[in-house]
């Protein structure tokens, strides 16, 4: 008797459902034993990562914070991957969309520049970031590069300019010549939403954001044509529908977003341009739009959820001194878990019996 | 409810740890760290150092850290946590931490920050840092003696005063001893990752360096010399088992008895803002032994250590000459001032490279 994977004949809804809920189930089972094995009390453990920064307003708004990005670039990168383009260079597109943002912010420090300022940083921010997304996708339609290399490789040219730039000529003057640019005057800075907390207007317009593409997917025809491309390219090639367009299209859409989401990061949360302003949000964001389904309701619980278990992480180093590695290994254990339940939606778990093992095994 | 769950967890907690009413009277402490704890670098000094504060002041006070916290938007929000878990005195300890250091500190004025090697502070807020320019001029002379292909390999991390400082002053010494030394330099663009590292280390040597010199974290660079049969210096901490036959000094940063005084002059009371910029006559760094050498190259170290600490020698006496053969601006009276050496962006005559962003 043996146990295989055997293939639906068609997906199924009930696990797609229920799936999450199991790999989370067992992930605390997991690192209940983990916990045990350390030493410290699994409840306590599990009550400081997904309980005490849920039930205290501070750490929601971090979480708040710490999601924004997070959803704003996976939602665009959720239509590319549904349209069967590989956008891998949000990290690239990200920090673009800060640059250019933050061109408008130095070019008017100092000068009594009204409130027209960050409304051009956040639309100069979106097109830098489309246009920097355009490079790879109009050489993947017009040489059949691939997109997933030369979007990459961007990102490394992206980062290389703005250290160029915050060591160079935007550096602040009076700063000893460390590599950062002044402060960004208030004008140029996203406004708070709630006086001494750091929740931001930001997170108002990635919720926009997710309802946008809510209604894109869930409504519109353009919605349809980048379903039917990803998932049947022959029927949409029947159906008329126009590929390499919706690479170009899907493509400036998710870098538009994911530059929206550099400059907010910048001229919000961190207040002026320097290196490092990104820990990795741009590939961070892959894993949020899988673990959302490339839905976008999804991709906002996924991202909430990533940002719950940082904020988490946090406080169970603080209360209980766990280690930082234990956060990282139980990331590494969820995303694992939730891939490998998402396989059961698919697949199932078949028992196969010795005689038709035997007649396989000959074959 | 919120408020009932809170307490059982908190008196969970310490009924966990220590005894409630001890845990309530201690002061509490908090670090920030930029790398994880087991560098074997910065951090680890850091964490040295902590642990020396435990062991000193344990029965008052309770110390927490966060490691790996990276210099972005995230390091406001590791601070402020700290500062919500009851944290009085909170140490961060990176460059990168300034900002968010001072945004905390603004929000928080009763509570007390110390920000390791910035420039900004407040009335809550210290700063400190060490003059470590005064150890690389002790390098740069053992360098000089050492090298056979008149060549060193320097892995820069970014090109930042300090960094930059410690270059000149490693330049400027080597050349009392052979005028026509070279200095191949490597900016790795990272404090801690010691896979460049190690590249770089590679790559210094590819190019004819005999010694490496490096201002990033981890031992990498020295693996890589000790494998080659190379010699090199360690950083921040003692490196020498990663080369026993490979590493000549390191610089060892030692900030356990600057925490220590300032924990005390907190529980004192009498803790207030300052800037604290130590050399070798502080106990902010060490060098550590001089090995892998003849014993009249270890004289030449241990005599210019004794003469900077002394006051005697100062790595920066003017003249300076920069890169363009003209003479940097003397405003220290005999050497560059302080705040020429904290905001240094120049390279001196001698140096066959281009400062990044100049």
């Amino acid at each position: 008797m043996q146990l295989v994977l055997e293939k639906r004949a068609e997906r199924s809804n009930t696990i797609a459902l229920v799936s999450p809920l199991i790999a989370i189930g067992l992930t605390i089972v997991t690192m209940t034993i983990l916990f045990a094995i350390l030493g410290k009390n699994p409840f306590l453990a599990l009550q400081a990562y997904f309980v005490a920064p849920l039930i205290d307003s501070y750490s929601l708004q971090e979480i708040a914070v710490k999601a924004t990005p997070l959803v704003m670039i996976a939602i665009g990168l959720s239509l590319c991957y549904l349209a069967n383009a590989w956008n891998i260079g949000a990290e690239g597109q990200f920090l673009i969309g800060a640059v250019a943002g933050s061109w408008i912010a130095v070019k008017t420090q100092g000068t009594d520049a009204g409130p027209w300022v960050l409304p051009a940083m956040l639309v100069l921010a979106a097109a830098a970031g489309a246009l920097y997304a355009l490079i790879p996708a109009i050489c993947k339609v017009k040489f059949g590069a691939s997109e997933i290399l030369t979007s990459l490789m961007l990102v490394y040219v992206a980062d290389l300019l703005l250290d160029y730039l915050v060591r160079g000529p935007w550096r602040d003057p009076n700063g000893f010549n460390f590599p950062t640019t002044a402060e960004f005057d208030p004008v140029a800075t996203v406004p708070l939403l709630i006086e001494g907390g750091r929740l931001h207007l930001g997170s108002i317009i990635a919720l926009l954001v997710v309802a946008a593409a809510a209604i894109l997917l869930g409504r519109t025809i353009k919605g349809f044509e980048i379903r039917v491309v990803g998932a049947a390219p022959r029927a949409a090639r029947f159906g008329g529908f126009n590929a390499n367009q919706l690479i170009i299209l899907t493509f400036a859409v998710s870098g538009a977003l994911a530059g929206l989401a550099g400059i907010i990061e910048v001229a919000g949360p961190v207040g002026h341009l320097q290196p490092g302003i990104s820990p990795g949000y741009g590939f961070t964001a892959i894993i949020v739009a899988f673990l959302g389904r490339l839905n976008p309701i999804g991709i906002l619980i996924a991202g909430l959820f990533l940002a719950l278990t940082f904020i988490g992480g946090e406080q169970a180093q603080i209360a209980m001194k766990i280690p930082l590695d234990v956060t990282k290994v139980f990331q590494g254990i969820l995303l694992f878990y939730v891939l490998a339940c998402d396989s059961l939606i698919l697949y199932r778990f078949k028992l196969v019996f010795p005689s038709r093992q035997v007649a396989r095994g000959a074959g | 409810m919120k408020k009932s769950l809170l307490a059982l967890v908190a008196g969970l907690l310490l009924a966990g740890n220590v005894s409630a009413a001890s845990a309530a009277d201690k002061l509490k402490v908090g670090f920030i760290y930029l790398g994880p704890i087991g560098d074997l670098g910065w951090t680890y000094q850091h964490e040295l150092a902590r642990q020396a504060l435990v062991k000193e002041l344990g029965d008052k006070i309770e110390t927490t850290y966060l490691e790996n916290v990276p210099e972005g938007p995230d390091a406001e929000r590791a601070i402020e946590q700290l500062v919500r878990a009851g944290n009085k005195l909170i140490f961060t300890t990176s460059f990168g931490y300034m900002d968010p250091t001072l945004k905390v500190a603004k929000k928080y004025p009763n509570v007390h920050f110390e920000h390791a090697t910035g420039y900004k502070r407040d009335k809550n807020m210290s700063t400190y840092s060490a003059k470590w320019y005064q150890g690389r001029y002790i390098q740069g002379l053992i360098a000089a003696k050492m090298s056979k292909s008149g060549v060193l390999g320097y892995i820069g991390s970014f090109p930042i005063p300090e960094v930059v400082s410690g270059i000149n002053a490693t330049i400027l010494a080597a050349q009392t001893i052979n005028p026509n030394i070279k200095v191949k330099i490597i900016w790795a663009n990272t404090w801690f990752d010691p896979g460049k590292e190690a590249d770089a280390a590679k790559a210094l040597i590819d190019q004819g360096a005999d010694i490496i010199m490096q201002h990033t974290d981890s031992p990498a660079a020295m693996q890589i010399a000790s494998e080659r049969g190379k010699l090199a210096f360690g950083q921040d901490s003692e490196m020498i088992k990663f080369g026993p036959k490979t590493q000549l000094t390191s610089i060892l940063d030692t900030w356990g008895s600057y925490y220590i005084e300032r924990v005390k002059a907190e529980l004192d009371g009498t803790w207030k803002s300052e800037d604290s910029w130590g050399g070798l006559d502080s106990h902010l760094f060490a060098m550590a032994p001089y090995t892998n050498m003849p014993d009249d190259v270890k004289k030449i170290a241990e005599d210019a250590q004794a003469a900077i600490t002394a006051g005697k020698l100062h790595p920066f006496k003017c003249p300076v000459i920069g890169q363009d053969g003209k003479e940097i601006e003397c405003k220290g009276g005999a050497n560059l001032a302080d705040g020429q050496i904290l905001g240094m962006n120049f390279y001196v005559k001698g140096i066959d490279d281009k400062l990044p962003g100049k």
